[in-house]
């Protein structure tokens, strides 16, 4: 059922938004939060299973000192406080796949809490900071994962039958949990999108998780309501579950405000629910109502010992966290003289690392984005692996850059020497020697491999000479062919037109 | 009846070693001794015969190539039904497990194995451990071979009463509130305790994560030592698992010296509510304990007597949790699919019927305990009076080195006679509690029989955590002076039963 819907400036000029966003985490530890099970995404059901995941009688947990340890990265990474001692507690509530009927969590003792996280926006006043309050970033363990079989829908009623996958249940989840966002204004769609964003992008330098949210390593519940005025208290709010994109979090946030504007504008209420994204159609559906009052009966896990981070491991991990990604990211666009849509293809092809290695070592910036994005990319995808699986030094891309400068490699050349590198030939001056790679800058040569080219296309010598010196290009090319790549194009085009006498 | 029945299980280990027996003639002697009185007992949910025998027998060839055994090698055991045992039934004596057999093996099961005893059986007790009497188990009650009218107590009762009927020399239980050492105190056997964190909880079906602890059942001290030291230890695969050495309960069993040693009698667990025959030989062990070169002093508990409150409500809301895995999706007994029903309906279905009424009205109250609103009221307050025993304990042991009490406020009841009234039956277990609300070691010992109706009566002893061994060598000094005064195993004045 379609439900109504107000145009979103009526809206926004009627109600002030409050947002609220819970992004749940996959950590990318090896093992399960409390047993030895592999992690792998995509094994066969049920495969990545034993007692303790399966929640058989008389399993005990045994905790991942990893996730406690990315927890606690994560929570320096958003500024938060990290607690000195806290513990885990069980969330009671019946479901099939949560194989224990509790799921181990954190409930008034989170591991870290009180951070922010600034995120950036396009504003009509231009960029803007907004600053996102962060409540507190917990660890919970994942459950396994339902199918229902039968029926049109694949949710649970009107299926045949349901089959559970264990295999996620135990998969260490991280949940980060703002306050409310205030403040937002009309902005509120970009800013839970760019605020999920800069979380991403954090936790892809903190390398904890590989949050891809096609696969559900990243889930962003997002919170949304109204109210009439930023003086009037908050209003009743709905929870939109599993928005799985970045573009999808913004569409839920303007479709949620357009959909509780026309509510409230006739008078009805807001009924506090979780809701279904759909996105196909770019409307929420109504799930299951929810109370705050929600009993999950919750109490200290019994099975677990307490975690009291010492101080100083937690000054250890904070020394050695990477630079926020929002810092680093403005600073290299300042540094390198980029464009953002450059910096965004730079960050998308998940060069940057290598390239900052290479531009480090001494190489031009252009030079090493050039060769990460482009050839070495290629290469990369040619044959399924990941950049950093290429053996490509930064000192292999500085000598190539320099014989490039001293004119003694062009970039065929160059790319035929970055193959020997890639194939393990030695270093790049023993490849050069040992491939014959070198431009061939005596003039005889040339001029014998042009005389035979324009003999075996004699018509071109009068399209040139008749101005069309595009026709050139055929004729750079035969001589280049000839020469197995080894001459200066450039200087191939000059005699040329030398030997035409004609002047571009 | 083959008089291997009788024997001690380190006489037994040494027969076996030195080839004077084989363990298959033990192991088949206790089965022999089961087939005949197990009828009458009900001890064994299942008994192993194949397996019981082809462990014996590896145990055999071991001997024959020479190999070096373990301690109790050779030794037949019976296991309470709560630990998990691979390709063997696990029941916990609930419907709601019938037909479960684990694909593992607990590790305090591995370390038997490991060790060469031989595991004949799984026995009886109270569902999912709730109980004192072992009436509450969904397979029949088991009987106490003092008086087969009675009950041989509870959660344990099966591993007591297959130790003082001596089908086994040995037996496992496991100690949530008294569960080792009350059945112990009314059968006439030993039973401990361990600190919480010394034997693994790995594999053994939680009732109360925070209280349950296994421990050793036998009929002497120094076997219950021997079996101590073979399940006790630190495990990786238990987070509450001590790391550190276990406390050589062996030669605390073999020194039995108390002498200059000072004994605290707990002023709150005695007195009223304690049958006079029970008060009648703590006296006299009292007083022989003060002949053996120890100095007796009174100390005071003030919080014991909330213990009990506090430990029904801390007991049923972990159990609440703990018990809601049992929904019938991944394991165990089914109800009420036919295809029509959701899958809470299917849950629900299979919790009403797999669960008796005792393991029901704990779930209840816990889950009212826990919810919203009362949880500060209830389970807040319990763990409150939880510090306050703690801080009970650790005063008292600033003074003394042991404590002693009663185990049990009485001898064994008749069978039926306080099911009805669980505010009754749980104050059978008002003197052990304590002990487990602290996580401190606490064993069972038989001082006697009661005058008035001629039943065992257990004096309990307590240590400080990790201090287990001082239990062995106060238990073992008192049990020396006894069987000399006596004239043997306080076992050996119970009734031949039926059968035998």
């Amino acid at each position: 059922m379609t439900e109504a819907t107000m145009n979103y400036d009526e809206a926004i000029s009627k109600f002030d938004p409050v947002l609220g966003l819970e992004v749940h985490v996959e950590l990318g530890t090896n093992t399960k939060m409390f047993c030895g099970c592999s992690t792998v995404f995509g094994a066969a059901p049920n495969t990545q299973v034993c007692p303790v995941c399966l929640g058989l009688p008389g399993a005990l947990p045994t905790l991942n000192k990893i996730g406690v340890e990315s927890a606690i990265r994560i929570g320096l990474a958003l500024n938060c406080e990290i607690a000195e001692w806290c513990r885990f507690a069980r969330k009671n509530y019946f479901y099939p796949d949560m194989p224990k009927n509790f799921q181990t969590s954190q409930y008034d003792e989170p591991i870290a809490f009180e951070g922010y996280l600034d995120v950036e926006i396009d504003t009509d006043e231009g960029r803007k900071t907004f600053r996102v309050p962060i409540e507190r970033a917990h660890m919970e363990e994942d459950t396994g994962k339902n199918s229902h079989v039968g029926g049109a829908t694949g949710r649970i009623h009107g299926a045949d039958y349901s089959l559970v996958d264990y295999n996620r249940a135990g998969i260490p989840l991280i949940e980060i949990v703002t306050k409310p966002i205030t403040g937002t204004g009309k902005y509120a769609p970009e800013v839970a999108k760019a605020y999920v964003a800069a979380l991403r992008d954090i936790l892809r330098g903190l390398g904890v998780s590989d949050v891809k949210m096609e696969q559900g390593s990243l889930r962003c519940d997002v919170n949304l309501s109204l109210r009439e005025t930023p003086e009037s208290k908050l209003g009743t709010r709905s929870e939109t579950k599993n928005v799985n994109s970045l573009r999808s979090v913004e569409r839920a946030v303007r479709y949620e405000v357009t959909r509780h504007a026309a509510r409230l504008a006739a008078g009805e209420q807001i009924v506090q629910e979780t809701r279904h994204w759909h996105e196909d159609t770019g409307i929420s559906t109504s799930g299951r109502p929810k109370s705050d009052a929600e009993d999950y009966r919750y109490f200290p896990e019994p099975d677990l010992l307490p975690i009291a981070p010492s101080r100083e491991w937690v000054e250890e991990l904070r020394a050695a966290l990477p630079e926020n990604p929002a810092v680093r990211r403005a600073r290299l666009v300042a540094d390198w003289g980029l464009s953002e849509i450059d910096m965004n293809t730079v960050i998308n092809s998940g060069a940057l690392d290598l390239i900052v290695e290479a531009v480090d070592a001494g190489v031009d910036p252009a030079a090493a984005r050039k060769w990460w994005t482009g050839e070495l990319a290629r290469i990369a995808n040619d044959r399924a692996i990941e950049l950093e699986e290429l053996p490509v030094l930064p000192s292999h891309l500085k000598r190539l850059e320099e014989l490039i400068a001293a004119g003694s490699l062009n970039d065929k050349l160059a790319r035929q020497a970055l193959e020997g590198v890639i194939a393990g030939e030695g270093d790049v001056d023993a490849i050069v020697a040992a491939r014959g790679l070198a431009v061939v800058s005596d003039d005889g040569p040339l001029l014998a491999a042009i005389d035979e080219a324009l003999a075996a296309d004699p018509a071109v010598v009068e399209t040139i000479k008749s101005g069309k010196l595009a026709a050139a290009g055929s004729v750079v090319g035969a001589v280049m062919k000839a020469t197995r790549g080894q001459a200066d194009a450039a200087r191939v085009r000059e005699l040329l037109f030398e030997k035409l006498g004609v002047s571009e | 009846m083959s008089d291997l029945i009788k024997k001690d299980a380190s006489e037994l280990a040494g027969m076996v070693a030195s080839r004077e027996v084989s363990a298959v003639e033990v192991a088949q002697a206790h089965l022999d001794r089961i087939a005949a009185v197990d009828g009458a007992v009900n001890a064994f949910l299942h008994v192993d015969t194949e397996g019981a025998l082809a462990s014996a027998s590896a145990v055999d060839a071991k001997v024959k190539a020479g190999e070096q055994l373990s301690v109790l090698a050779g030794v037949p055991l019976g296991l309470k039904d709560i630990l998990a045992t691979n390709g063997l039934p696990t029941t916990c004596g609930s419907r709601v497990l019938d037909g479960w057999i684990p694909p593992y093996d607990a590790t305090v099961v591995t370390k038997l194995r490991e060790a060469g005893i031989v595991i004949l059986g799984k026995t009886n007790m109270d569902e999912f451990a709730m109980g004192s009497s072992t009436e509450h188990s969904a397979f029949g009650p088991t009987h106490n071979p003092w008086d087969l009218e009675r009950i041989p107590g509870g959660s344990g009762g099966g591993s007591s009463a297959c130790v003082s009927a001596f089908e086994a020399p040995l037996a496992i239980g496991t100690d949530t509130g008294g569960s080792i050492r009350q059945p112990a105190a009314v059968t006439g056997s030993v039973g401990v305790k361990p600190t919480y964190g010394g034997v693994s909880r790995y594999g053994i079906v939680a009732l109360a994560s925070s209280l349950d602890q296994a421990g050793p059942c036998a009929r002497n001290v120094l076997d219950t030592a021997l079996l101590h030291s073979v399940i006790a230890g630190h495990d990786p695969m238990d987070s509450t698992s001590i790391n550190s050495p276990v406390p050589d309960v062996i030669a605390a069993a073999k020194r039995a010296d108390i002498k200059g040693m000072k004994v605290g009698v707990i002023k709150e667990l005695g007195g009223e509510g304690y049958q006079a025959g029970v008060r009648t030989r703590f006296d006299e062990s009292v007083a022989l304990i003060e002949s053996l070169g120890a100095e007796v002093v009174e100390v005071s508990c003030p919080s014991f007597p909330a213990a009990l409150a506090a430990y029904y409500l801390i007991l049923p809301s972990e159990a609440s949790s703990n018990l809601a895995k049992f929904d019938g999706i991944r394991f165990g007994n089914r109800v009420g699919d036919d295809g029509s029903k959701s899958v809470e309906q299917v849950m629900s279905e299979t919790r009403a019927a797999g669960f008796g009424p005792e393991v029901t009205r704990r779930i209840i109250l816990g889950t009212y305990a826990l919810s919203a609103g009362y949880y500060d009221a209830y389970y807040g307050q319990a763990q409150k009076v939880r510090t306050l025993i703690k801080q009970d304990f650790d005063a008292s042991f600033a003074k003394v080195d042991v404590l002693i009490s009663p185990t049990a406020p009485t001898t064994a009841f008749k069978i039926g006679e306080k099911l009805d009234d669980p505010l009754a039956m749980y104050l059978n277990d008002v003197a052990t509690i304590p002990v487990n609300m602290a996580g401190l070691p606490g064993m069972s010992l038989p001082i006697g029989l009661a005058p008035e109706d001629n039943l065992p009566v257990g004096l309990q002893i307590i240590a400080p955590a990790m201090a287990d061994d001082r239990l062995y060598n106060v238990g073992a000094a008192i049990e020396r002076e006894l069987l000399t005064k006596w004239g043997g195993p306080i076992l050996g004045l119970a009734p031949e039963l039926a059968g035998a």
